[in-house]
């Protein structure tokens, strides 16, 4: 009998280190050649670590939340035959976003006590959406077709059935709770429980992501009204009369050809700033992330070559993404790589946002709410559709003169959006 | 010449093509369907249905030569039965053409328009076709590679002369008086057992220490002793070398490393297929791949967007009913329906003598997942139907997980038993646990009882052993 000690991989990007989320052993397994052994998370996703040899898990390197650097020594596998050094290699192509399950509840107590020990175990861990076939949600194929159409994850489905078996019923009541498990309100009586949450994953990244941006860069933010008004009827007319196949238009895909348009006079804002180095560099591509809200946090899918794609085109390749980063089957490119980020928070209301510039670019454009506003038009008060742009640029290499151009420009191009469709 | 523009474009019309192109005609996509050689692809012309055909015939011609001089224990005598292969493989032909066309029939019900000709990548959106009138353009706003696989040539053995691939055997007009099959996996141990029965002297080569490396030896045990009484001569851990004395013998070199000629009429190679990557242009579009494999998702995308592929050409198992699955699949989400893979099983069966089906876990493979588990397994000498039928040979063997007895995974091997692949498959599929086949009624007298009292020896309490 040998040994083999697994060392952790490159996992690419460049980083020199990732996070490990989850084990997806744990000594005494035994493991088969290209069995996932763990998963770690780099860049906003995670990547499985497959075991590269047949044989028994004798040790861990690491616990989850800690962080393995490249070539670490991560887990100890007894084999049949000789043993040696390898160095694991990463699957990209399984690379999900990372989803909190929830425990549920009413599973615990409805479960009987023998069933589903794995799943209970497993519960309150961060894991991957990639799991063994019999870990899978139990449920007939009708009504995991069911919950393919309706959008549901069925990880989130309390099973009352045999073996915690998710039926029909069990959707229908789901479906007719929304995601809200069935909760008896408490009343007036106190609370004393608390409940501390281990910052890791994604919400580690985010955390860890958000120091880096506000400790290393100084943020100019800079808000300005725009008047949407001409703007919203284009988007109604065009909306009005697209083809079936087509995308509905929200104001974002403007934003974006807008932004195309005004990096290409001001590329010092379509940069991304490398200050241990001291270079600047600035990028010809348009890639532009979409700060995205997902079930496990915040990410930024970007829409890669927004300068070569038509509004429709924006649109739809936004939607995708959105969709893709919110069911965790968005991959590693996808979520990086942009060169200017646009966030928006309009749907909920508020007048004005302080954006978190996406490190290491230069500059961010936050959309806030569209209302219509009684306007001094030199005569009288009449109702326009306004919103304000709250724009944070890196003060370092970006000066306020030229993050006000910047935004008026896009002020110009938002308030007369036939200039966003002139060529030239 | 004028384009064809076309919402999606399926490139091979074998069982994924098709089955795709089918289910995207009936949600009312605008389909077009290439096929360079025959629809129905492998499969149908050169695959499952031809050879089971063949099996087929085998299996009847071995039946009646055991009644020939009064042997049958069943009472039944016969004078001596021959057999005309020519005819056989006219009869097999003669179903793949009515097949054949019957897919023909239901693309055009569906409103797929058929393109026949090789097609060729010009860009991710756009094939040229090189139909009989010319070259055709086609572009599409969703594209799926379905162009299949291909048998693995020996590079000391190139097909050619008596040297044969699987679609060769399917169509010899007179049956091999010797046969070697290099290669003991499923396609030759198939067709080396229906030769067999027809009269060929067989020989197996095999590389590794195992016939069937990809089950475990308690499935294959019973194969094993039939060859043995088919007078199937086995040779595990040989190497075939080359051909030798003008292609009349086969050199190999044995497991004790010696070096030994084995005259043969036909020698047929298969040691595996590879998917059909090259001379269509994917060259041109680069996408990423996962071995010699595409790599596509659990939407079967593939790194290019709207371009999917399904079938072989994505791994393994390289299974028509995968390609199938897949197919429909994409279909339905080319027509804007939300649909990821989730299927817990991809059943598989071996049309050997007896066949083996297989299901979800094997007990290893179960626990190698970190699963601990319970097995049950009822064996076909206490099955009543078995004993009527003089195929008593084999098992059913249940696997389940030993907390909640939810069935991970079911095998069997024995006469007849593909069959039972379906019921395995749909019980694995609605997560059914022990106590749910044991209590469903099984007809009597079936083999099928085999999976009942498989799940009630797994429970501790069999009732017929």
């Amino acid at each position: 009998m040998g040994e083999f000690t697994i060392k952790m991989p490159d996992v690419g990007e460049g980083v020199a280190e990732a996070e490990l989320v989850e084990w997806h052993v744990k000594p005494g397994d035994p493991v088969r050649e290209d069995m996932v052994l763990a998963a770690v998370m780099t860049d906003k996703a995670t990547v499985e670590i497959p075991s590269p040899v047949t044989g028994t898990v004798l040790w861990l390197g690491a616990e989850i939340g800690d962080t393995v650097a490249v070539k670490a020594p991560l887990v100890r596998i007894e084999v049949a035959g000789e043993g040696g050094e390898l160095t694991a290699t990463a699957m990209p192509e399984t690379v999900t976003i990372e989803t909190v399950e929830e425990q549920s509840p009413v599973a615990k107590v409805e479960s009987p006590p023998l069933e589903s020990k794995k799943a209970i175990q497993a519960a309150p861990v961060t894991r991957g959406e990639v799991q063994t076939p019999a870990e899978k949600p139990l449920a007939s194929p009708a009504v995991r077709l069911r919950a393919q159409e309706s959008g549901i994850d069925l990880r989130q489905v309390p099973g009352t059935g045999p073996a915690g078996r998710i039926t029909h019923d069990d959707l229908d009541q789901f479906l007719a709770r929304g995601t809200q498990l069935s909760v008896m309100p408490a009343g007036l009586a106190r609370k004393t429980a608390v409940e501390e949450i281990r910052v890791t994953g994604l919400r580690r990244r985010i955390s860890e992501k958000m120091v880096l941006a506000t400790s290393r860069i100084p943020h100019i933010t800079y808000v300005e009204e725009i008047d949407v008004t001409d703007l919203e009827d284009l988007r109604a007319t065009m909306n009005g009369s697209r083809k079936s196949d087509q995308t509905k238009l929200t104001i974002l895909p403007f934003l974006m050809r807008a932004l195309v348009k005004t990096v290409a006079e001001q590329p010092g804002v379509n940069a991304t700033f490398d200050d241990d180095a001291g270079i600047i560099t600035r990028h010809g591509a348009v890639h532009i992330g979409i700060a995205t809200q997902t079930p496990a946090g915040l990410t930024v899918p970007v829409v890669r070559h927004a300068e070569a794609r038509g509004i429709w085109d924006c649109a739809a390749e936004m939607v995708r993404l959105a969709e893709a980063a919110r069911t965790g089957s968005a991959l590693r490119e996808e979520l990086s790589g942009s060169t200017i980020t646009i966030t928006s928070l309009g749907a909920m209301g508020g007048i004005a946002t302080t954006p978190i510039i996406n490190h290491p670019e230069v500059a961010i454009v936050g959309v806030n709410k569209i209302m219509t506003r009684p306007v001094w038009d030199g005569s009288q008060f009449i109702p326009r559709k306004m919103m304000n742009l709250s724009s944070s640029f890196d003060h370092r290499v970006v000066d306020g003169w030229d993050a006000a151009t910047f935004v008026q420009r896009l002020k110009v191009l938002l308030e007369t959006p036939a200039l966003i469709f002139i060529e030239g | 010449m004028k384009e064809i523009v076309c919402k999606l474009l399926v490139i091979g019309a074998g069982p994924g093509g098709y089955i795709c192109a089918i289910r995207a005609g009936q949600l009312g996509v605008d389909t077009v369907i290439v096929e360079a050689v025959k629809a129905g692809g492998t499969c149908l012309n050169i695959g499952c249905i031809p050879s089971k055909a063949l099996i087929h015939a085998a299996e009847e011609f071995d039946r009646v030569i055991h009644m020939a001089g009064a042997k049958s224990p069943l009472g039944i005598s016969i004078e001596a039965p021959k057999l005309d292969l020519a005819q056989t493989v006219a009869w097999k032909d003669g179903i793949v053409g009515r097949l054949n066309s019957g897919v023909l029939g239901l693309l055009r019900k569906a409103k797929v328009k058929i393109v026949h000709g090789k097609a060729t990548f010009r860009d991710g959106k756009t094939v040229e076709v090189e139909t009989e009138t010319g070259t055709q353009v086609i572009r599409a706003e969703t594209v799926v590679i379905a162009t299949g696989s291909e048998p693995v040539e020996l590079p000391s053995l190139p097909f050619g002369g008596p040297v044969i691939s699987s679609t060769e055997a399917l169509s010899l007009k007179v049956v091999p008086k010797k046969l070697i099959i290099v290669g003991g996996g499923y396609i030759g141990l198939e067709l080396g057992t229906a030769f067999a029965k027809m009269g060929s002297e067989v020989t197996v080569v095999e590389a590794t220490q195992q016939l069937l490396p990809q089950y475990d030896a308690e499935l294959v045990r019973p194969v094993t002793k039939r060859l043995g009484e088919l007078g199937v001569r086995v040779l595990t851990g040989a190497k075939a070398k080359a051909l030798s004395d003008g292609g009349l013998a086969l050199l190999i070199e044995t497991a004790d490393g010696e070096e030994q000629r084995l005259p043969a009429d036909r020698i047929l190679v298969t040691v595996g297929r590879k998917p059909r990557t090259e001379g269509w242009g994917l060259e041109e579009l680069d996408l990423d791949r996962t071995g010699k494999f595409l790599r596509i998702d659990d939407r079967c995308r593939t790194s290019m967007r709207g371009v999917h592929a399904i079938g072989d050409i994505t791994g393994e198992p390289m299974l028509a009913h995968r390609a199938m699955a897949q197919g429909e699949m994409v279909a339905e989400i080319v027509a804007g329906k939300k649909r990821v893979w989730d299927k817990r099983c991809i059943p598989a069966v071996c049309f050997t003598d007896p066949e083996i089906v297989t299901a979800g876990f094997s007990p290893d493979e179960a626990r190698a997942q970190g699963f601990e588990i319970r097995v049950g397994l009822f064996p076909l000498t206490a099955n009543g139907r078995a004993m009527t039928m003089l195929s008593e040979d084999g098992f059913v063997r249940v696997v389940a997980r030993a907390d909640t007895n939810l069935v991970l995974g079911v095998q069997a091997v024995g006469a007849g038993v593909s069959e039972l692949s379906s019921t395995f498959a749909l019980a694995i599929e609605m997560g059914a646990r022990l106590e749910d086949i044991a209590a469903t009624i099984h007809a009597h007298p079936t083999r099928s009882e085999g999976f009942q009292e498989a799940a009630l020896k797994a429970l501790g309490h069999a009732l017929h052993i």
